[in-house]
């Protein structure tokens, strides 16, 4: 099943031209508040017509010249930034609003046994999000929509509902559109990220080719720029944890994850260190060996050196002083220090 | 005639043609304030004054009108009588109608109130789950109003039960068919004598008024708190 959305629409003062694809999994629409992302997920649940264009679920169109879809006869789950969880029903009339099949493990799942006879008056924000989230689940939607989901919370309850999000990304099967400005959220859910920003996308594609390009690192905050790679705990030894990943072996300090789970990990370019010959007695725990495979310009002025750690590529961020003092260049060998940070269940 | 059968008789023929008019012109009240409140369509602001007309108009133009439109040759009047021998000028029924006709714009405003007050992403969300319009309506928009429907039938009952110039325009004041309290004050004024029964008349109106007023204080009370719950 795959959602594709291809639409053209005047929003006041904003042209929105958004085109992409999503895929089974986490497609990030990331951007600025005000970019256009809500009027995309908008358009996709049907709450808001645009003016010309195509979104299709696999072979059936829910918008086109000819067609257009009510938000009731579109199957698709939404949960809103604000939660919108109906005031007068309880927590399990809510839940079972759109759908009753399999309320048992939906609230095993979500934790939200304790809450079923409460009203929503009662509940903390992430409860509310947590109940906004099995309720559009349960309705066995065929596109799962995620407005800013955790934008309304404080930092505990950010961190409360994250994993019932990654857990549900993982198991439902289905496309999820999810939008945010948070990086941490990109980098913990997505597997596709779309860029959009005033109302046009300016770069899509798997997280990982997006965040490995330096030409991306200007839609990001300053901090955020830097590779991103997927990895799985291989094992645990003298209290570190040894990562497997397409670059190699990576060390993390203490005791992370369980053997076998996967998570991501984040090499900030400006956390990344180069040094043409391997040093002894440095602290950073990982030092892998690289090849340079460009290098180009940043808009702040400094320089990307883009490399390739085995089957891997990352960056690293220096000043143009750095690149010429070691005479860097193409092709060349050299050894990459960094300390990385793990992102995704620990 | 104070508390004897001829003074109940006119209190159960108000209450009578109060709660009928209220109940008939509750739902299309409703209708007509979400018509207002939630669509534009071409005529939207010559419905709001249609609607508004009785409460702007001389209650005895409207009691006119009423005669004109419903009475036995009036052009709906006329059809309803050959059709279903029904007959509203000079009956309880037509009381009815005209205390409903002049209650209409106050519920009308009242229960728009309720509806511009709903949180339209309530109902988007309520859709996006799969629900028809109808069922949204019925399910998440009409739960969430009730305090102002309720607040339009109290209201609408309190004017149905006073309403005067219209009922006696069109119906006059028939003792045991139109008679309603305020047509029997006004005619037990015109006569010297009667001051106990005007009285007892006026004490019945206050305790029916502040009755339905805390009737529906009290459902509100409810309604509020089980949200908190």
């Amino acid at each position: 099943m795959m959602l594709s959305v291809d639409i053209k629409a005047r929003l006041g003062d904003l042209d929105l031209t958004a085109a992409f694809e999503a895929p089974v999994g986490v497609t990030v629409l990331f951007g600025a508040s005000g970019a256009g992302k809500s009027s995309v997920v908008n358009a996709i649940a049907g709450l808001l017509r645009p003016d010309a264009g195509r979104i299709a679920l696999g072979e059936r169109v829910l918008f086109d010249g000819s067609t257009y879809l009510r938000p009731h006869r579109r199957n698709v789950g939404y949960v809103f930034q604000d939660a919108r969880l109906f005031p007068h029903m309880t927590v399990q009339q809510n839940l079972t609003y759109g759908g009753a099949d399999g309320l048992n493990d939906m609230v095993e799942l979500l934790g939200l046994r304790p809450l079923l006879s409460r009203r929503p008056a009662g509940l903390s924000g992430g409860e509310k999000q947590r109940v906004a989230l099995g309720r559009a689940l349960l309705s066995k939607p065929q596109v799962l929509l995620l407005d800013e989901p955790l934008a309304a919370l404080d930092g505990p309850r950010k961190a409360e509902v994250l994993p019932y999000l990654r857990d549900t990304a993982r198991s439902a099967g289905v496309p999820i559109v999810y939008v945010t400005h948070a990086m941490a959220e990109v980098v913990e859910l997505a597997d596709q990220i779309v860029i959009i920003e005033a109302g046009k996308v300016v770069r899509k594609g798997a997280l990982e080719d997006v965040m490995a390009d330096p030409a991306s690192a200007r839609h990001f905050a300053k901090r955020d720029g830097g590779a991103v790679l997927s990895c799985r705990v291989a094992r645990h030894e003298g209290g570190l944890t040894v990562l497997s990943s397409d670059a190699g072996d990576i060390l993390l300090p203490g005791t992370v994850g369980t053997i076998g789970t996967s998570l991501r990990l984040s090499i900030p370019a400006q956390d990344v260190m180069l040094t043409t010959q391997e040093i002894e007695g440095q602290s950073a725990l990982n030092m892998l060996a690289t090849t340079i495979t460009a290098i180009s310009p940043l808009p702040n002025d400094n320089l990307a050196v883009s490399l390739k750690a085995k089957d891997a590529a990352l960056w690293a961020e220096l000043t143009p002083t750095s690149v010429a003092k070691l005479g860097l260049q193409p092709g060349q060998a050299v050894h990459a220090i960094f300390k990385a940070t793990a992102i995704g269940p620990t | 005639m104070t508390f004897g059968p001829a003074f109940w008789e006119v209190v159960s023929l108000s209450l009578q043609v109060a709660l009928v008019a209220t109940l008939c012109a509750l739902p299309i009240a409703i209708g007509a304030a979400w018509l207002l409140a939630r669509r534009s369509f071409w005529g939207h602001g010559m419905l709001n004054g249609i609607v508004h007309l009785p409460l702007v108009l001389p209650p005895v133009v409207t009691g006119y009108l009423l005669l004109v439109v419903f009475g036995r040759l009036g052009a709906v009047g006329a059809l309803l009588f050959d059709w279903f021998g029904i007959t509203l000028a000079f009956r309880w029924t037509g009381a009815a109608l005209a205390a409903g006709v002049m209650a209409f714009p106050l519920m009308v405003r009242a229960v728009r109130l309720g509806f511009d007050a709903v949180d339209a992403g309530l109902e988007a969300a309520a859709a996006t789950l799969g629900a028809s319009p109808t069922r949204v309506f019925l399910t998440v928009t009409l739960p969430l109003i009730a305090p102002s429907v309720l607040a339009a039938a109290v209201l609408g009952f309190a004017k149905a039960l006073g309403e005067f110039g219209a009922t006696i325009t069109f119906v006059a004041a028939i003792p045991g068919q139109t008679q309603t309290i305020p047509s029997a004050i006004y005619a037990l004024l015109q006569a010297p004598g009667h001051e106990g029964d005007v009285v007892a008349l006026v004490v019945v109106s206050i305790v029916l008024a502040m009755g339905a007023l805390l009737l529906s204080e009290w459902l509100n009370h409810r309604i509020t708190q089980r949200r908190l719950a």
